[in-house]
């Protein structure tokens, strides 16, 4: 999980430092703390905490850099597989929004009562892609079906078990007739960018992809991509929702509101995502 | 409850303690009884995995290891493929990850014994390896039952490097503490239950076992 800190001091105190040095240090930290904290109340709406799949951890940072300049808010982000944040929203876990790469889990928090009734918005539409480094000698013009070749060893996903983009890339193998084939050489990312990492790093032979991650400009230049057709697996529908045990409720909604707008729309394309809200208008 | 995964675990826990317990050794007689000045580096080394977290190891054997930098071309030049993603990368990653474990319970064991009872041994004509067999091991037998058991414990309850290096394959890498974690993810907390709970019994148990044989050990020692 990647942390994105705006806000935030870190102290650092070795248990080794004798009592006195350290009451000395607290009593230099504590002041400059509070001040922080009273800087922040004065903002119009605080810090607002946002889970995010992973599939955003590129997006998610420019929008938050446009979103922190236009309203003088301050976003914590965090980002990891969309399941794992499920389950720890479901046990309580301190966030205000939720960016879901599968719309089914926040839907299921409106149901749970977690959310507001009706609340979850369609953001984006994800979709997949085969990705392999710009050194491997993969075809991946031919499609889906280069991953029978002996020369790959090991393929990343995502683990389709709690990731939705895992459920996709397995569905896609499934509907191509090689999952068989092939499933005793799949790595499992624990969510999406670590299964990106893994074909980075070039440890796994070729990937199953979000379009998101591979333009992001990280992996943008590194290497090449083949669209999976979007017949081959169910839309990833995204969605996000503001839990209704938010701290910053309003920061929380503001930020949601911000997702609407047109600049926001036009950055998720440019990621690569579709956009189901736009279509319909 | 995930059978598979739990065999697994045993399975890189039993690999990991047999191989510390004969790697471990030499490393702590050394440690122990060395006079070098500077010593105290390859002490600080052996601890590095006490103090470091799971993400540095498992950080460099993806990337350092991996196929795009050297020591991970040459491995794969002697063996046909990378280490993340094979057992044989779990096993490298937990070894190195459980050292401290166990050569710090080996070391200090053999610390315990008098070294006049050694000098005696070389004086009788023993060589340094029949002194270690017949009177430093036995003498220390302790710190050996200790660090073995550290290590396989150590090892059961790995997770960090794992989760890094595995890339979650079933009766591979699927450890059963990645089991409970996926699980736990995927909303199915009555697996997660079953198996976390099969979990805790079994450790309880184990060390219990070992800490009764290694009381029992360390009283047999005290009588003579």
């Amino acid at each position: 999980m990647n942390q994105r800190l705006v806000h935030g001091s870190v102290v650092g105190a070795r248990h080794v430092v004798p009592l006195r040095l350290a009451a000395f240090a607290l009593a230099w930290v504590l002041p400059l703390q509070s001040a922080g904290a009273a800087q922040a109340v004065q903002k119009p709406c605080g810090v607002v905490t946002v889970a995010a799949a992973s599939d955003l951890i590129y997006a998610m940072n420019e929008i938050a850099a446009n979103f922190e300049k236009s309203t003088g808010c301050a976003l914590r982000v965090t980002t990891g597989s969309s399941g794992n944040f499920h389950s720890q929203i479901e046990n309580g876990a301190p966030f205000d929004v939720f960016f879901s790469a599968d719309i089914a889990y926040p839907k299921k928090l409106e149901t749970d009562g977690l959310a507001a009734a009706g609340s979850t918005y369609l953001y984006a539409v994800g979709k997949i892609v085969l990705w392999v480094r710009a050194d491997s000698r993969l075809d991946v013009g031919k499609g889906l079906a280069v991953l029978r070749n002996s020369s790959v060893k090991k393929i990343a996903i995502a683990n389709p078990q709690h990731a939705p983009y895992g459920r996709a890339a397995e569905e896609a193998l499934r509907a191509a007739g090689i999952y068989d084939a092939v499933k005793d050489r799949l790595v499992l990312g624990e969510n999406i960018s670590q299964a990106a990492q893994f074909a980075e790093s070039g440890n796994a032979d070729a990937g199953i992809l979000a379009l998101s991650l591979v333009r992001s400009p990280v992996l943008k230049d590194k290497g090449r991509s083949w669209p999976i057709p979007e017949k081959l697996y169910q839309p990833i529908q995204q969605g996000a929702v503001v839990l209704l045990a938010a701290r910053n409720l309003q920061g929380a909604q503001a930020f949601l509101d911000y997702i609407k707008t047109p600049a926001v729309a036009a950055l998720l394309e440019r990621y690569g995502f579709a956009l189901p809200a736009k279509e319909k208008t | 409850m995930n059978w598979e995964a739990i065999a697994l675990s045993l399975k890189l826990a039993m690999c990991v303690a047999a191989i510390l317990l004969i790697a471990g050794m030499p490393i702590a007689y050394w440690v122990t009884f060395s006079r070098w000045r500077w010593k105290f580096l390859i002490e600080a080394i052996v601890a590095l995995p006490l103090v470091l977290p799971p993400t540095v190891l498992g950080y460099y054997i993806l990337v350092g290891l991996g196929p795009r930098n050297f020591p991970g071309k040459l491995w794969q030049s002697w063996f046909g493929h990378t280490l993340p993603f094979t057992f044989g990368g779990l096993l490298v990653a937990s070894v190195l990850y459980s050292l401290p474990f166990a050569v710090q319970p080996f070391s200090a064991g053999f610390e315990t014994v008098d070294r006049g009872l050694i000098e005696a041994a070389w004086t009788l004509g023993a060589s340094r390896l029949l002194t270690f067999f017949r009177v430093i091991l036995p003498l220390s037998a302790a710190g050996a039952i200790t660090g073995v058991v550290l290590s396989f414990a150590h090892t059961i309850g790995e997770f960090g490097v794992v989760l890094m290096v595995g890339g979650n394959i079933p009766g591979v890498t699927r450890t059963v503490s990645i089991d409970i974690y996926d699980q736990a993810q995927a909303g199915n907390y009555d697996a997660a239950n079953s198996t976390a709970l099969a979990l805790l019994l079994f450790s309880f148990l184990i060390l219990s076992i070992i800490y009764g044989i290694n009381r029992r050990a360390l009283s047999l020692w005290r009588k003579s």
